[in-house]
């Protein structure tokens, strides 16, 4: 366990929630010139805590970094407890990153104050939510996301905010219902495992839920299943997603379809398979059929929009559902896959959201009837453009091709038919990007280009991290998987003691023993966690390399 | 009193008097004393419930009831005061006494707190009184309540030139009545207290003379109050025909060994007692009144009314139920399931339709008080603890928002329909801005006490095995974080509606009835073209709200009085308070009856 002097991750989930007040108390007067750099410096500030958290961060190591663990409602057994695993911190990476692209990127009307205020709110509940090692904190997080993002979609919003923005806190509102009681239940049940104590720890759970019974975890699951399908959202429960990314302002939507999305898959992940291994193992097949039908279904409706922004917005859902469809497989490429495509998907979404921002200042519309061949008056943007559209698609070369690959190959192995059902994704996705990307910018010119001005150097430099982001990852994802697969590998090990059956491939090589410290650690023996699903024999050579090397403590 | 707190409890105290004492052989002619008396020989003083030759003895032990005479003197104080002074007094005496003698009233039952006879437990004033924690913590909530709607009520009284001592005394009378309730050991205190209070509470709806609504409001919470006293009074005598007995103990005592020799009069009885007592907390079935009440009643008042009544209507359901027929568990705890369910699902969604401010909060206080009543089906410990801190804390989210209602109606509670909220945020920022926290904490969003208020409810139940029932109760949360958040909303809106033709998208989905969810879901794609971030002024009009009040919305800023400001930041600072920290939960943990 790293120590370091800092409260490293109390400062990360702070620092913007004191960035919010302090651009609230910024004074009338001095608002328009003061705020946004007082708000830049918070913004830079937090991402540089987040950077040294990250180069900081062990490689190898599977166990959760920079715990900080303090009591606070201790009559419940709730403590304010942080860490961070290679799950995470990326998406804590992420979220760092795409929020000071949000904010100053984008232009937005009315107050600055308020709008910085809300947005640095949902930074700090963002953070929290991933860095929670409370269940309690993270329910609480989980929910104070939605008061800022209600009212960045409802302040700041196109025509229809108002119903917009209701439906997206009423549907994640009535979703997490089931997600409260679901905690609860595994609280109160598992109190008797352990001694009688209830506790909300997610490590102490971890360890003793897996003697629950059968049928408890399965429901228990369900409860988690439902929260996050909601949040995430899965087919049959996506029907807010297109009307909230349509309405919302560009930057809510490039921080809602960017890092809210992750919250309800990183949720399925840290809660579902960590919590209730069993209760994933039984319903992993139904919420791969979601996940795959998802696929089909968004692509199918993906490709009939008429809007540039409402096409974004289905595409979302597709790319979400290969994330599902990743963790769901029990393999370690697709879990680690499933990671990366979360990871990938802020970058991408962030940066298409963005960019269709722009080009709805441009032209005031976007409707693909009105819209054509902005490329010769837009040629950088244009670019940057399909840029963004090839990592979408997944091009070689870009990081939505690594992500991609490593969820099918990993569902291939496991579960070879759903798979095949989601590489059509692949040639759908192409599809409708690349229409998409030719009927706004190539094609002869619709409406008056004469005022129309490219990108401006401003907007460049906004976008920049997210290319950089975009083509790193794409070129050189070593150092990305080397800290991602331990935690998978000990994430899934731990499912496969819970639940042999769970289609793990228990295909080993060799003995492996995790780099956990011992009090993190919840298998329950030492010899049995030796049987993890490695990355060999999956005749993916890319990938194996990066997951053998990460096992950083052979035993 | 405090000579009283630190002396012990019974016949050594220089404040237990014997209050009755028969004519007849002294008592300590005999040799043993019943149960429940005790003899003294110093004096020859026979304390007790004694019967022992004809004797009866009641000892008054003061401290237990201190808060209760404070009050009780502090009314009467108030009239004497009134009756000396010129008719019209320095503004502001009143309600500064008022406010006085409820502080005092609180440091008594805060004193009473760290008293070891209450943190034990006792039964004082010859069983008709339970001095323990349970009742210390209702205390402590009334006095409270007492303290902040005497402050919220002052502005409102000036302004509606009803200014006058009589509001102050009644609402001091129908406290005493509460705290009696909360501390009542047995079914005939519990009645005592619940008239003396709800007496008090008819004048108070009616206070407004001036306003129809006002009188319409005393007559029919008169009517219904007076017809469910009734129901309460015939079910004490079938539970008395039944055990033998009016006091909870024995009652319960009864119960643990005997089997009644005709169970329909005892569940008919009990049966009666939570019609009763569910009329007076608004639990549906029984909550006609309450949107017409809380509607006509004056804004202070009905906040005031919210939390006191409220809170001693569950003291007196906890004892009822939990003390008395706790036996009867297997009997009782499906009715309270079915209340608790109708009340959360009944109230969420008739809120929704509401277009008046006050009615939208009556329904809104009826599905709170279906989460009050999930703790007490729990029949635990943690069941009316959870119960207790939900009381707590919404008596100040309630008082607190009903004084935000009060400061924006405007004079003679002309704006009482939701596009009075309209634009609140720019015409005081400070106000809206306490509002939401406050509107927040009803729809139970973390970080606010409402959160943790939920969370423990939920808890009781979900340990009890109620998964169905807490799965409801968050639904119908998410049902509610619908009105609440469209009060929000409102205060967010441009004051002034420029076009109506935005609108239209919003009015679409939510129609006038508020309903949202299946509508609209699909692409109005006639304005999705043009819907993008940053293109179009800020739009204004919430459509269901304003095509359906057609009044103007309000404009200029809004003053907030000195003593409505206090009451208001009071509550959102306990609200949040209490909302990140656990000290309010030790304070209901450790208030759950011993007795």
């Amino acid at each position: 366990m790293t120590t370091t002097g800092i409260p490293l991750l109390n400062i990360i989930v702070f620092l913007p929630l004191a960035g919010a007040i302090v651009s609230m108390l910024v004074p009338a007067s001095a608002a328009k010139v003061w705020t946004r750099p007082i708000g830049m410096a918070f913004a830079l500030g937090e991402l540089a805590f987040v950077a040294y958290m990250v180069a900081d961060f062990p490689r190898g190591k599977a166990g959760f970094e920079f715990v900080s663990s303090h009591s606070w409602i201790g009559q419940f057994g709730i403590s304010w407890s942080l860490g961070v695993d290679g799950i995470s911190l990326f998406l804590v990476a992420m979220t760092a990153l795409l929020f000071p692209v949000a904010m100053f990127g984008p232009s937005w009307k009315g107050n600055p104050r308020s709008f910085l205020a809300w947005m640095f709110l949902l930074e700090a509940a963002c953070m929290g939510t991933f860095l929670s090692l409370d269940l309690f904190v993270f329910f609480i997080m989980f929910e104070v996301t939605l008061v800022p993002g209600y009212f960045i979609v409802a302040g700041w919003g196109g025509n229809r905010r108002n119903y917009a923005a209701m439906k997206f806190f009423l549907y994640t509102f009535a979703g997490s219902a089931f997600l409260f009681v679901a905690i609860i239940a595994l609280v109160v049940l598992d109190a008797p495992h352990n001694g009688g104590h209830q506790t909300f720890s997610l490590i102490t759970l971890a360890k003793v839920s897996s003697s629950l019974p059968h049928a408890d975890q399965v429901l228990i699951f369900c409860g988690f299943a439902v929260a996050f399908a909601v949040k995430i959202p899965l087919v049959p429960f996506h029907s807010w997603l297109p009307d909230t990314y349509t309405q919302a302002p560009t930057a809510g939507s490039m921080v809602l379809a960017g890092i809210l999305f992750k919250l309800g898959a990183y949720g399925l992940l840290r809660l579902g398979l960590y919590l209730v291994p069993r209760g994933a193992a039984d319903m992993g097949p139904v919420l791969l059929t979601l996940a795959a039908a998802g696929i089909v279904y968004g692509s199918i409706v993906t490709i009939m929009q008429k809007d540039l922004k409402r096409l974004v917005a289905y595409a979302s859902i597709v790319d979400v559902a290969f994330i599902v469809l990743g963790f769901f497989a029990f393999s370690s490429q697709g879990v680690t896959g499933g990671v990366f495509e979360m990871v990938n998907h802020g970058l991408t979404t962030g940066a298409i959201f963005f960019l269709v921002g722009i080009v709805a200042e441009k032209k005031g519309t976007l409707r693909f009837s009105e819209l054509g061949g902005l490329a010769k008056a837009t040629p950088v943007l244009a670019a940057i453009f399909l840029t963004v559209v090839m990592s979408a698609i997944g091009l070689p070369g870009l990081n939505g091709f690594v992500g991609e690959f490593l969820v099918l190959v990993g569902t291939f192995i496991t579960h070879r038919w759903w798979a095949v059902v989601g590489t059509t994704a692949v040639v759908t996705g192409a599809i409708y990007m690349l229409w998409a990307y030719q009927k706004v910018f190539h094609g002869p010119s619709l409406g008056s280009d004469a005022k129309v001005t490219d990108i401006s150097w401003r907007q460049i430099a906004a976008v920049a991290p997210l290319l950089v982001g975009i083509v790193f990852l794409g070129v050189y994802p070593k150092p990305f998987l080397d800290r991602v697969t331990p935690s998978v590998n000990y994430l899934l090990a731990h499912v496969e003691q819970a639940a042999p059956n769970a289609h793990v491939p228990a295909v080993t090589t060799r003995h492996v023993t995790f780099n956990v410290p011992a009090n993190q650690n919840v298998l329950s023996t030492a010899t049995k966690s030796s049987k993890v699903a490695g990355g060999s024999g999956s005749g993916a050579a890319g990938t194996a390399k990066p997951a053998a090397t990460s096992k950083g403590g052979v035993g | 009193m405090s000579g009283s707190l630190a002396t012990s409890r019974f016949a050594t105290s220089s404040f237990a008097h014997s209050v009755f004492v028969a004519a007849g052989s002294p008592a300590s002619t005999t040799t043993t004393a019943p149960p429940g008396c005790s003899v003294a020989s110093a004096g020859n003083k026979v304390t007790g419930l004694c019967t022992v030759a004809n004797s009866l003895h009641i000892s008054v032990a003061y401290r237990s009831i201190a808060p209760m005479i404070i009050l009780a003197v502090g009314a009467l104080v108030l009239l004497a005061v009134s009756a000396v002074l010129p008719k019209r007094p320095r503004t502001g005496l009143y309600p500064a006494l008022t406010a006085a003698i409820g502080g005092l009233a609180l440091l008594a039952a805060v004193l009473q707190w760290f008293d070891g006879a209450a943190k034990t437990g006792t039964v004082e004033i010859g069983g008709q009184v339970l001095y323990d924690r349970f009742s210390v913590l209702l205390l402590i909530l009334i006095s409270i309540a007492v303290i902040l709607s005497s402050l919220a009520a002052d502005s409102y009284l000036r302004r509606e030139g009803l200014d006058g001592v009589e509001a102050y005394v009644l609402m001091l009378m129908s406290a005493t009545g509460a705290m009696l309730m909360a501390e009542s050991g047995g079914l005939i205190m519990l009645f005592l207290g619940l008239e003396i209070m709800s007496i008090a509470l008819y004048v108070m709806a009616a206070y407004h003379r001036r306003r129809a609504q006002s009188g319409e409001a005393g007559l029919k919470y008169f009517i219904l109050g007076s017809f469910s006293s009734a129901v309460f009074l015939y079910g004490i005598a079938l539970v008395y025909g039944a055990t033998g007995s009016t006091q909870f103990s024995q009652i319960a005592a009864y119960l643990a060994g005997n089997v009644p020799a005709n169970a329909g009069v005892l569940l008919g009885g009990m049966a009666l007692l939570i019609v009763g007592l569910g009329f007076k907390v608004a639990a549906v079935p029984f909550h006609f009144w309450t949107p017409d009440v809380y509607q006509g009643s004056p804004t202070p008042f009905t906040g005031y009314m919210a939390a006191v009544a409220k809170a001693a209507g569950f003291a007196g359901l906890l004892r009822v139920l939990t003390q008395a027929l706790g036996t009867q568990q297997a009997n009782w705890r499906p009715i309270v399931w079915l209340l608790a369910v109708l009340s959360l699902v009944v109230g969420s969604v008739m809120a929704i339709a509401q277009r008046d401010l006050k009615r939208m909060l009556a329904y809104s206080s009826i599905s709170q008080a279906g989460y009050v009543l999930l703790g007490v089906q729990a029949a635990t410990a943690e069941g009316s603890s959870a119960a207790l801190f939900y009381l707590f804390t919404y008596t100040f989210i309630v008082i607190g928002t009903f004084a935000v209602v009060d400061i924006v109606q405007g004079r003679g509670e002309t704006r009482n329909d939701l596009g009075a909220m309209r634009g609140l945020g720019r015409r005081n920022p400070l106000l809206a801005a306490a509002m939401l926290v406050l509107l927040l904490a009803q729809a139970g969003v973390p970080l606010t006490s409402g959160f943790l208020a939920k969370f423990y409810v939920i808890q009781a139940a979900v340990e009890q095995g109620q998964y169905y029932l807490a799965v409801i109760a968050m639904v119908a949360a998410a049902i509610a974080a619908f009105f609440y958040l469209r009060v929000g909303l409102l205060m967010y809106q441009a004051p002034v509606e420029r076009d109506a033709e935005y609108g239209s998208g919003f009015a679409e989905g939510l129609g006038d009835d508020g309903v949202i969810i299946g509508s609209g879901g699909g692409a109005s794609s006639a304005v999705e073209g043009v819907s993008v971030a940053g293109l179009e002024p800020v739009p204004s009009i919430d459509g269901a709200v304003a095509t359906a009040t057609l009044q103007a919305p309000p404009t200029g800023r809004v003053v907030v009085p000195a003593t409505s400001g206090v009451v208001i930041a009071v509550s959102v600072v306990f609200t949040i308070a209490a909302g990140v920290s656990s000290f309010v939960i030790d304070f209901a943990r450790a208030a759950h009856s011993l007795l």
